[in-house]
């Protein structure tokens, strides 16, 4: 049965994953829905954000903190007029923190363990290697889930060139490990015997990168194979999880022309992966009368006759129809941009169980006032 | 740039020298018109009279739109008097490097080099990088090209981009690459040759990140921070008298009158205009945050919002012609 309000759909879900393309107010959207599900529904709620504002960090009482769950105080939200029935934590995901305790976690013996945190590669990787962020966000989903600890879960995902990578990344990382090329590039420092078939990549490789480069690579791929195990048992139940039913996503996006188009492309990408499409959240749209027609046609009249139709109204014969005209033209100008976004909300409108539109606020939110405000408009 | 030569370390005199460098980064939180400005900067330069490369990192073929013209490979195209697009593509650029250094027989051996390559470029940080910085640099040296323009990697992730050839030269310390790590630094680093534009709107996610990429610019690589582009900047409706005047007329009376006189209800009108005003005032707020927060020696370059239906050849040209009038042309 499908659910008719974001409040219906996090009532019967355990994970939301909130995505869609940068700059859309992401981040805010997942707290705003997290702090709503804590307020009305009650239970412990986590947001597993990426990285908030700065402003909104502070205002949650979150400055500073890491990868560890903490809970977001009572007064927080007394200061915002509001009494939750529940509780709500949040962690901030900490790429390289993340990656440590993975490797502590699976690495055979405490010396592999230590090879690897030391390694210069290992570092480099773990905390500049973009696809990182994607894989390691959906490990802590897991870690998270499996811990038992919440009711429900909503994970804020890392901006990444495509909306998309953070789906592909344990499958990928899963696939890393495996692949013979791995193998090609680690044999040849493990034994002196170099297939014949393969001698000319060594000796192209070596040109290039370097034999000590190369030792390096290989000698953290050794290191790592060992927990080769592990990473795909992981890998595969990452994934199973995201496509069960309690997992949903919530695709955000604007209604500007390129996020518009990459969230499309993503809520398609989402039905022929067979993953749940919960919800879609359109932020900062125009409020309607904007493009309304009638309002339009008085706008137009009031830009061409503004001189008459002041007359002797306002407090100023020189400057009132100035004003008029102003006013008009603003209006028939953002009047295009209403009429162009509702369009494409029309054909957005098909796809998820809950669409919610969010107006344009007057600021920007950054404390839990403007969550809750943000969270109303989504909620019902 | 000679090998060798000291690279010049001094900022740009004036906004307009941007056009004389030789290779600009355009870098920006998504969302903001990173990729619209790129275009335009492109075609701002043509028509000026440069001949103009523009390279798109992340192959969206987004950069070809702009330009009207259908997605564009690593060879590149050219999509308007002057300006040729490509997309960046690692394999290919790795092709041509070996083409051009190790004169080795390829037919045969690139196609599982290239896919090992490949695989070590996603697991080397840094190699992925510097062959995408390589192919700019080495269009800048060859001189094939006035200016270089690359619609480059989003904020986030710019940094570990200009930071490659030091990151590899940290971490590889013989090789071919290594000897090609320094006459990059030597183009990336000269302040005349090359320059970072970066992208913001004046909202205070993308101020904030600007701030802190022009920190981490600064602290982290050589590369200069030519220029900040402040785009969909609202225009200004009112002074302070007119906006009490506009005050007045909403009063019920007065709008009712006007409602009457206009044969429709103008207060959808009104509080549009309402509106208007005050997302012009928190965007003003958020563009004061920023200009303080920069190094005064950092050129602002306000483009305003359009109002347009849609993306496309007309918008870059609109954006071009911002683009000029700020650079004083």
């Amino acid at each position: 049965m499908a659910a008719s309000s974001l409040d219906g759909l996090l009532a019967a879900k355990e994970i939301v994953v909130a995505c869609g393309p940068g700059g859309v107010g992401k981040t805010t959207t997942a707290a705003a829905a997290a702090v709503m599900a804590a307020c009305r529904q009650g239970g412990r709620v986590l947001v597993l954000t990426v990285d908030p504002a700065r402003r909104l960090a502070d205002a949650l009482g979150l400055a500073g903190i890491g990868n560890d769950e903490r809970r977001i105080e009572d007064a927080v939200f007394k200061s915002a007029g509001v009494t939750p029935r529940g509780e709500l934590w949040a962690a901030m995901l900490d790429t390289k923190e993340s990656w440590d305790a993975l490797v502590r976690r699976h690495a055979p013996d405490a010396e592999t363990r230590d090879k690897i945190l030391a390694n210069p590669l290992y570092r480099d990787i773990s905390g500049r290697f973009v696809q990182s962020h994607d894989y390691i966000a959906m490990e802590r989903l897991y870690e998270i889930h499996n811990e038992g600890l919440y009711d429900l879960i909503v994970v804020d995902t890392p901006p990444t060139r495509n909306a998309l990578d953070f789906l592909d990344a344990p499958q990928r990382m899963a696939d890393f490990f495996s692949s013979r090329l791995l193998r090609w590039l680690i044999v040849p420092y493990r034994s002196r015997l170099v297939n014949f078939a393969s001698r000319p990549f060594y000796q192209v490789a070596d040109r290039i990168l370097g034999t000590q480069f190369l030792a390096d690579i290989s000698e953290f791929f050794i290191l790592f194979q060992s927990m080769y195990d592990g990473f795909v048992e992981r890998a595969e139940a990452v994934t199973r999880l995201l496509s069960e039913r309690r997992t949903t996503f919530m695709v955000v996006s604007t209604l500007e022309t390129t996020p518009v188009r990459e969230a499309e492309f993503f809520a398609r990408e989402l039905l022929v992966r067979g993953l749940h499409l919960g919800a879609i959240v359109l932020n900062k749209v125009l409020p309607a009368y904007m493009g309304d027609a009638r309002a339009t046609r008085v706008a137009e009249t009031l830009a061409e006759r503004a001189p008459a139709l002041a007359d002797g109204l306002g407090p100023d014969p020189v400057l009132t129809p100035r004003v008029l005209e102003e006013v008009a033209e603003s209006f028939l100008n953002f009047g295009v941009v209403a009429r162009r976004e509702a369009e494409q909300r029309a054909e957005l409108s098909s796809a998820p169980e809950v669409l919610a539109i969010v107006p344009f606020f007057a600021s920007d939110i950054y404390d839990m006032a403007g969550l809750l405000e943000l969270g109303a408009q989504i909620w019902e | 740039v000679n090998p060798g030569s000291v690279p010049d370390a001094r900022p740009l005199r004036r906004p307009s020298d941007l056009l004389d460098l030789k290779l600009i980064f355009v870098t920006g939180k998504g969302g903001v018109g990173k990729t619209t400005v790129a275009a335009s900067l492109a075609l701002l330069a043509a028509q000026r009279g440069r001949r103009v490369l523009a390279c798109e990192v992340d192959a969206k073929g987004d950069l070809a739109s702009l330009f009207e013209a259908a997605p564009t490979d690593f060879a590149g195209r050219e999509v308007a008097p002057g300006v040729v697009v490509m997309s960046m593509d690692t394999e290919a650029s790795l092709r041509e490097y070996l083409k051009l250094n190790l004169k080795i027989p390829l037919a045969g051996r690139i196609g599982p080099l290239a896919r090992a390559f490949d695989f070590v470029a996603t697991a080397a940080p840094g190699v992925r990088e510097i062959l995408t910085t390589g192919k700019f640099c080495w269009e800048v040296r060859e001189r094939h090209y006035d200016l270089v323009v690359v619609d480059a990697a989003a904020t986030g992730h710019i940094i570990a981009q200009l930071a490659a050839p030091q990151a590899i030269n940290d971490l590889v310390k013989v090789g071919l690459i290594r000897t090609q790590t320094d006459w990059l630094l030597d183009i990336l680093s000269d302040h005349r040759t090359t320059g970072l534009l970066a992208v913001t709107t004046p909202e205070e996610m993308p101020v904030s990140e600007t701030l802190e990429l022009a920190e981490r610019v600064a602290t982290e690589t050589t590369v200069q921070l030519s220029a900040v582009v402040v785009n969909r900047v609202l225009p200004e409706l009112f002074g302070r008298r007119e906006e009490e005047v506009f005050e007045e007329l909403r009063r019920p009376d007065i709008a009712a009158e006007l409602s009457r006189r206009a044969g429709g209800d103008v207060g959808p009108v009104l509080d549009g205009a309402r509106l208007a005003v005050t997302l012009r005032r928190t965007r003003a707020g958020h563009l004061e945050r920023l200009r303080e927060g920069l190094d005064p020696e950092v050129p602002l370059l306000l483009l305003p919002y359009l109002f347009t239906r849609t993306h496309g050849l007309r918008t870059t040209r609109q954006v071009a012609a911002s683009l000029g009038e700020e650079l004083g042309y």
